[in-house]
């Protein structure tokens, strides 16, 4: 049984799939885990539930860096639905005692992992942007943002097993691929007596809006520096000018200034583009969370003493209102004339 | 309908601020406030009142100044508040949260729905809602962005997901956790204010409740913070400042030539 105990090993991920497809967020778990595992010196398990996965992305999987793959399998687990998914995952992690259990923080893994957690009797931990293997003790390090995103704190958890986490969708590259890797790949029929639910998915309503922050190459993000939501054109000048896609910090958002889609952070996306230009936005580590794994970061603000800078490559101090538009003009034609 | 809400206090994040020398809140001259989340969930809850009658009850768990966030949800229309407040309950993770909490809810008596907010401003975990569900086994809907249709027995509700929304049928009892584009929460009124300054909120403890005492607080939290820092900082800035024309042009074309360099331009 889970909950207090000695004989836990192993690192597990909750891998995801749509469609059969396994879903990029395995991938980075995979290289999350991948690496809790060699330092653990323990093997890495990825457990999947669906139906009809694909082998060849169960293949990729272990690849990918998965020691074993599990895909257990159901027409009723098509589509997430919470009950039967705790309750499959708690029969296995129940039977297989893994030490260590990681999901993504999206959706479906937040929802799922309180819920088993709780039923398990374990310890969980949101949204870790950075986990390790404390030296000497084993016990898994989480860290997150913590106090409505003002500090980090390191979590542990000293004797509650499995010790779970959820980790930020897009806060880490996918585990890279080595063909020719070998691993034990299992299709296993989810038990009957775990498949009931009290909730009916009876259809979706698809979002149709054009490719969002976490997807571009470039990402201009607003924040409270603006003054007010009849500026964000201004921002939005230099995001047009550069093909890049328009975010905002949570205080944006908050005043509504620009809607919940666009919010960069921990409460909102993270994203890790080629570019990120921040305007007007100080940097509160809630949102420094959901960007400072950019390749490179740019930022704009009147405060010298901006948390921004300190994560940023270069940084222009002074007024938004006056350097954007400079900046939008200089870009300008320095495309016009290559 | 009977709906249970369950609500936290939190400080006004936008004025936190950090000592730090020691790296704690400084929580001297914060304002108290109901998680602005929670405020979705309250007005979820009266709408529903609204169309299909019923009673709701806010809950909450925390130190005695708790009792200014419940009354003033009363304020807003709520019938009637409970607070779980004592030391035994102080240094809870989500895990025993969610614990004293469904203790606190089982207290209430039959209800057919927990309204949460998605997660509370100050901890950012999103684990009570579906940490509730779990100890009292029902089933949970979060992020939910639109109630379509209730009755009795089931409630239909549009559900937030990466890629769209899902649509589910939810049996009740149920919980579920909604998100802000439900729709913008009501104000306080006159009249709910007299009321909410009259109504006797009892005050429950653990021996009040049906829990083991291990299980509560810091000590029956299996997670701890051992540690608490500032990041540091990683990267090397090169830092231009626009203090006049000269020094504007001068900011703006040491820019696009870096752009250049690293070929994002």
């Amino acid at each position: 049984m889970s909950g207090t105990g000695t004989h836990h090993q192993g690192v597990w991920i909750l891998g995801e799939q749509a469609q059969g497809r396994v879903q990029r967020i395995t991938y980075e778990l995979l290289r999350r885990g991948r690496e809790l595992a060699d330092k653990r010196g323990t093997d890495l398990t990825a457990l999947i539930l669906g139906h009809n996965i694909l082998q060849a992305d169960l293949q990729e999987t272990v690849e990918r860096g998965a020691d074993r793959v599990i895909a257990m399998e159901a027409p009723e687990l098509e589509y997430f639905l919470v009950e039967p998914c705790a309750a499959c995952v708690l029969k296995i992690i129940r039977e297989c005692r893994p030490e260590v259990v990681l999901a993504g923080a999206t959706s479906t893994g937040r929802t799922l992992m309180p819920y088993v957690a709780v039923k398990a009797n374990a310890g969980l931990t949101a949204d870790c942007t950075v986990l390790d293997i404390e030296k000497g003790a084993g016990n898994l390090l989480q860290t997150r943002p913590a106090i409505g995103g003002n500090i980090l704190a390191t979590i542990k958890t000293a004797v509650h097993r499995p010790q779970m986490a959820t980790v930020r969708p897009h806060s880490t590259r996918p585990a890279d691929r080595k063909p020719g890797r070998t691993g034990k790949i299992l299709r296993l029929p989810a038990p009957k007596e775990c498949l009931a639910s009290r909730i009916r998915r009876v259809g979706f309503l698809p979002d149709e809006s054009k490719r969002g922050i976490q997807d571009a190459d470039i990402v201009v993000v607003a924040g409270r520096g603006i003054k007010k939501g009849d500026n964000v054109p201004v921002v939005q000048a230099l995001a047009t000018e550069l093909g890049a896609a328009l975010g905002a910090t949570r205080d944006v958002v908050d005043r509504g200034w620009l809607s919940y889609p666009h919010q960069v952070g921990l409460s909102g996306k993270t994203i890790t583009p080629k570019l990120y230009i921040g305007v007007g936005a100080s940097g509160s580590i809630q949102h420094l969370a959901g960007m400072q794994t950019s390749d490179t970061i740019v930022a704009v603000n009147i405060d010298p003493d901006a948390h921004i800078f300190g994560v940023a490559d270069f940084g222009i101090v002074g007024d938004l209102f006056e350097v954007v538009p400079a900046l939008v003009e200089k870009i300008r034609k320095a495309m016009e004339s290559r | 309908m009977r709906i249970i809400v369950p609500i936290k206090q939190v400080p006004e994040t936008g004025s936190v601020k950090m000592d730090e020398t020691t790296g704690t809140m400084i929580r001297e001259g914060v304002e108290a406030i109901i998680n602005p989340l929670d405020l979705y969930a309250i007005e979820t809850a009266l709408r529903l009142r609204q169309r299909l009658g019923g009673e709701v009850v806010v809950i909450s768990m925390g130190p005695p100044a708790a009792m200014s966030a419940l009354r003033e949800a009363v304020a807003m229309g709520c019938d009637s508040a409970v607070l779980l407040s004592d030391k035994a309950f102080a240094g809870s993770d989500t895990w025993a949260t969610s614990y004293t909490l469904s203790a606190g809810i089982r207290k209430l008596g039959a209800f057919d729905l927990v309204l949460c907010g998605e997660r509370a401003t100050d901890g950012d975990t999103g684990q009570v809602g579906p940490g509730i569900a779990a100890f009292l086994d029902l089933p949970v809907a979060t992020y939910v962005g639109q109630i379509e249709d209730a009755d009795p027995s089931q409630i239909r509700v549009r559900r937030l997901v990466e890629t769209g929304h899902e649509v589910l049928e939810v049996r009740l009892p149920a919980v579920i956790t909604v998100v802000k584009e439900i729709g913008e929460a009501r104000l306080p009124t006159l009249q709910g204010k007299r009321r909410a300054r009259s109504i006797d909120v009892p005050v429950l403890k653990p021996e009040d409740l049906d829990v083991d005492a291990g299980k509560l607080g810091l000590e029956g939290s299996p997670t701890r913070v051992v540690k608490i820092f500032r990041p540091k900082v990683a990267r090397e800035c090169t830092r231009m400042s626009v203090k006049d024309e000269a020094t504007l042009e001068a900011a703006v074309n040491a820019l696009v030539a870096f752009l250049r360099k690293k070929e994002l331009l």
